[in-house]
């Protein structure tokens, strides 16, 4: 075995989500956990929206960075318990999030009356005074907003 | 014998939200604005993913996989119940199935996640969430059709009228479901049934539709099918049978 833990983690923090180019899979949360045993690196995942087609090309990508990385043999898993949440997104990744012009989801605790604000703070003007044109968007995890103080339609990564 | 008869309730869950995405799917490109056009879309996709959840737990007891459960398998195997494989409709009608069922799927799933199979309720809870925004956008709309112009109220009040006793058969059980009943793998669907009616009885009467009078379902049992669901059956599985024949990508 060529490839260290260390270097997995960094392989892993390399590889972005394909909806959303700015953030990594490590923080998004969707990697869980990585193990080296033998000559295989065994990497355990969990999707965010249970018919979110980028799950495929994720798993793809991790096999293919892993392996140019130097593993010999990778396995990818997919788990559901702990369910994926937004709140697991860091802080960083909601900077990016927004500066992506995507509105970060609402911390929401478990509380599902919160997943729709009726308010999300603007990504490009950070006004409050917007509202829901769409509970669905371009992908499953996104909502469309319009900006009633830019007048611009954005985007929100829906709370789950 | 508890995992034989699980498989085959699985499978019933499985196939009732795989044709309803494929139906939602044909809305793509022919939704009446663009938004709803999105939302179909996303609904679709919703349900395909939580099919397959369904279709992979029903593998772990069968050994069946997906592509072949959902590819080779003729009409008269399927498990659905006969609302998800009526054509499309007009937009109300569409809509209102989708509310009729997202209600269902959402009073379901939160006596699933306490279900005493670990999967089974690792999959409930999965969907859970992602099934309130299909209720609340459904619900929503629902609301602004009927109380909406005259011709939005009579579309849904034909819809209504066609679609509820389709619905009833959400709460028609599988044959021997009761021992899974009994185990606290799956809940009671008279119980179910009554907290359906409760939550879609006042949500229809806020939205000035009137319930019809049928008490019972459509179709007695998911092995009864209606000629539609051969025909897109026919459609879904051309590609994948063909492939058979040398074809290839």
């Amino acid at each position: 075995m060529v490839i260290t833990l260390a270097e997995v983690w960094r392989a892993l923090d390399e590889i972005t989500d394909p909806e959303i180019p700015v953030v990594s899979l490590v923080e998004m949360g969707i990697v869980r956990d990585a193990q080296i045993e033998g000559d295989t690196v065994i990497v355990t995942m969990t999707p965010t929206f249970a018919g979110c087609p980028a799950l495929r090309v994720m798993r793809d990508s991790i096999v293919e960075k892993l392996t140019a990385r130097g593993a010999a043999h990778v396995e990818v898993k997919t788990v559901l318990t702990p369910r994926w949440s937004s709140d697991w997104l860091t802080d960083a990744a909601r900077e990016k999030l927004k500066a992506f012009g995507l509105a970060p989801p609402p911390k929401h605790g478990g509380n599902a009356q919160l997943f729709f604000p009726d308010q999300v703070a603007c990504p490009y003007c950070n006004s409050t005074d917007t509202r829901v044109a769409n509970h669905f968007g371009s992908t499953l995890c996104r909502a469309i907003y319009f900006c009633r103080a830019c007048q611009q339609p954005f985007e929100q990564f829906k709370a789950l | 014998m508890n995992d034989t008869l699980l498989a085959r309730n699985v499978l019933a869950l499985a196939d009732d939200s795989l044709l309803l995405g494929h139906r939602n799917s044909e809305w793509a490109g022919h939704a009446p604005i663009l938004e709803e056009d999105i939302a179909f879309a996303n609904l679709a996709l919703d349900e395909l993913g939580h099919a397959q959840l369904w279709y992979e737990l029903h593998q772990e007891l069968t050994g069946r996989e997906p592509d072949e459960t959902i590819f080779f398998r003729d009409a008269a195997d399927y498990l659905n119940i006969q609302l998800v494989e009526l054509p499309k409709g007009d937009w109300a009608f569409s809509m209102l199935r989708q509310y009729l069922f997202d209600a269902y799927e959402n009073v379901l799933l939160a006596h699933l996640v306490n279900s005493s199979n670990a999967r089974v309720a690792e999959i409930a809870a999965k969907q859970r969430p992602e099934e309130m925004y299909h209720l609340r956008h459904t619900a929503h709309w629902v609301k602004r059709l009927g109380l909406g112009a005259a011709e939005s109220h009579r579309r849904m009040t034909a819809a209504l009228n066609e679609l509820w006793a389709y619905a009833l058969q959400l709460f028609a059980p599988l044959e021997n479901a009761q021992a899974l009943t009994d185990a606290n793998i799956l809940p009671n669907p008279r119980a179910l049934q009554t907290e359906w009616e409760n939550q879609v009885g006042a949500h229809l009467t806020a939205s000035a539709l009137a319930i019809p009078a049928a008490r019972a379902p459509r179709a007695k049992s998911r092995s009864e099918h209606t000629a539609h669901l051969r025909e897109l059956l026919t459609e879904m599985q051309e590609v994948a049978r063909s492939e058979v024949y040398g074809v290839e990508w």
